[in-house]
């Protein structure tokens, strides 16, 4: 199809140029026209740094002599080395797996809460339905650096009002900034900053189904649970799959929550997350070999969590179809 | 509202569907369980607003010795405080947070709205493989980019620059398959065949015609971007070390940082982090009809 497009442009481009022809060759340009500026943008900031990240992460520095002067540094090629190093460090595997846990216990909680908010904006008979959907959504306003300072403070026994609390009725609670619990603390941050969002997506598809559908359920005397159960969540499915995935790439890339967090307690060290130790070993540490590879190897493992999790979906529908 | 939370014992929960008589309406009768559910939600939602809202007004000695939601009266002071800081410092993150996300998020609607019309409006070589490679970057992590960014934009001597989070904003592969979306839905091929045959040029038809009747979808690709560039931390944080050209995110982050060892700088904290919310909050508040999006289809509601 592609090649057939170009023969057919081609010599109308060439030909001399007069009345109507002048159009259609204008029109034949003009989509490249449209695009362009789209393409240089994309290729010299999302394209170039791919590459060059790939590229870098296959290298080292070499030192050669006393690494003074111009000259004693150069880049060789390192192979595989950078990658090897990079997944068998024992920091890396930790904010591995704390990011694991912190998606864990962020991505099912913030989406079952959205999809539970929605279903009840979506209910006829709740009540107060327009001011709890705006301070609901209100969050998704306040940056993750605000929002953290915000929780940051809450969660302070000074300040807290729930340490408050706790102090009057003479309960010991623990620290939530404590090494082992302040995974909940960053974790709340999420929940708090992406519900909203979310709701409102699961909340307008929702909102796309057709009252017939379950008008007919509730004059059968279907209670509004079976109906939203039965009739409106697996509607909505799509919808869901969506945020699931979005969620779970923000989840990995979680950054700004404990950086800004850090300040306010000891417990979080600088490669809590794996971007922060991608961050580190890049700006303090100079070394832009190991943190390329490692931000490579935390890209790819994105990209197969996104797309396996679509095939997985996507041939458990077609299954279900067909049964 | 009050009234909402109280139980209502006469009432059943379930649609019992024996309604007879003057009450046969069942959208009358309300559901007290998912009323307080939302309410709850939207009281976990506001609880941190409404924390740095009394808190802004205390001093920095009451910040952390009074009950936490004990209003005071020095809100003015900390707001002349936190002005003075370094000659306005503060107030110059503002602007650059206007500038960076409104400038980049106009630019970005442009880039948008051009190739979104393009693809959808036109047939050409080599079509599919540009969107599909323009699709993929919706999902390219931020993280194998910044730091690859960082290092060509300093080739170029541009990192440290009001440039260096400017240029790499503009490129939003959502917000173009967003407006490809739009252009395909609200714009007819009929009115632009017509155009054609009235002899207009290829731009002006874009320009006059595409433009106006995708515009409704435009103001949400505008919205997204303004609200991802004004929330971004980690590409300032990367590209830039003068504070002066700091972003309002990376230049709280630094403030709050300051706090460890000047507990005072915290009263300064929380009253920019209270200042800061108002132009987002408020954009939210005005432009809500726009935020209703369905990712699944892909396409904004009106």
């Amino acid at each position: 199809m592609t090649k057939l497009t170009i023969e057919v442009m081609a010599p109308e481009a060439s030909s001399a140029q007069v009345g109507p022809r002048r159009h259609v060759a204008s029109h034949r340009v003009a989509p490249y026209g449209f695009l362009t500026p789209a393409i240089v943008l994309f290729i010299a900031f999302l394209a170039l740094p791919i590459g060059y990240s790939i590229y870098l992460s296959l290298h080292a520095v070499k030192v050669s002599g006393l690494g003074l002067g111009k000259g004693a540094r150069h880049e060789v090629w390192a192979g595989l080395a950078n990658y090897a190093r990079s997944l068998s460090d024992p920091e890396f595997l930790a904010s591995v797996g704390r990011v694991g846990l912190y998606g864990l216990l962020v991505v099912p909680m913030m989406l079952g809460l959205a999809l539970l908010f929605a279903l009840m904006l979506d209910s006829r008979r709740t009540r107060a339905r327009a001011f709890s959907r705006i301070a609901i959504f209100l969050p998704y306003a306040v940056p993750a650096v605000i929002s953290s300072l915000l929780w940051g403070f809450l969660y302070l026994p000074a300040v807290s009002p729930f340490y408050y609390l706790f102090h009057r009725a003479a309960w010991d609670v623990p620290n939530l900034l404590s090494s082992q619990l302040v995974i909940f603390a960053v974790a709340n941050i999420a929940v708090w900053g992406g519900t909203g969002f979310n709701m409102i997506v699961i909340y307008t598809a929702l909102k796309a189904i057709p009252t017939e559908l379950y008008e007919a359920a509730k004059l059968d005397g279907c209670s509004e649970v079976a109906i939203a159960w039965r009739i409106k969540v697996p509607i909505v499915v799509p919808s869901i799959i969506m945020t699931f995935v979005f969620s779970m790439i923000a989840t990995l890339q979680v950054f700004a929550e404990p950086v800004t967090l850090r300040p306010l307690t000891n417990t979080i060290s600088t490669t809590w997350t794996p971007l922060m130790k991608v961050y580190r070993d890049a700006f303090t540490r100079n070394d832009i070999y190991s943190a390329a590879a490692t931000s490579v190897v935390i890209a790819v493992a994105t990209f197969i969590l996104s797309f396996g999790f679509l095939r997985l979906v996507q041939s458990r529908a077609f299954s279900q179809e067909k049964s | 509202m009050t009234a909402a939370t109280l139980p209502a014992p006469a009432r059943a929960v379930g649609a019992t569907g024996t309604e007879v008589g003057p009450r046969r309406d069942p959208r009358r009768r309300w559901s007290p369980t998912s009323t307080l559910i939302l309410l709850v939600g939207a009281a976990y939602c506001l609880l941190p607003v409404a924390w740095v809202l009394v808190a802004s007004s205390k001093s920095a000695a009451e910040l952390f010795s009074t009950f936490t939601f004990a209003p005071s009266t020095h809100l003015f002071d900390n707001i002349k405080t936190l002005s003075a800081y370094r000659g306005g410092l503060y107030w110059r993150w503002m602007a650059n947070t206007a500038l960076y996300a409104g400038v980049g998020g106009l630019a970005s609607v442009v880039v948008s709205a051009t190739a979104g019309y393009g693809l959808a409006k036109y047939q050409f070589a080599g079509r599919k493989a540009i969107f599909n490679v323009l699709l993929a970057g919706v999902l390219v992590p931020g993280v194998v980019l910044a730091i690859p960014q960082y290092l060509l934009l300093a080739h170029v001597g541009l990192t440290n620059t009001y440039w260096a989070v400017l240029l790499p904003s503009i490129i939003s592969p959502y917000g173009i398959y967003l407006a490809r979306i739009y252009a395909a839905a609200s714009v007819p091929d009929d009115v632009i065949e017509a155009a054609r045959t009235d002899g207009a040029s290829e731009l002006r038809i874009f320009r006059s015609v595409a433009v106006p009747m995708m515009s409704p979808g435009l103001v949400t690709v505008f919205l997204f971007q303004f609200v991802a560039i004004w929330n971004n931390f980690m590409l300032p944080y990367i590209m830039l070390g003068n504070d002066r050209l700091y972003p309002i995110t990376v230049g709280l982050s630094g403030l709050l940082n300051q706090g460890a060892s000047q507990p005072a700088m915290y009263t300064s904290v929380v009253t920019g982090a209270l200042l800061s919310i108002i132009p987002l909050v408020a954009l939210f508040l005005s432009l809500q009809r726009y935020w209703q999006v369905d990712l699944a289809a892909g396409a904004v509601k009106e």
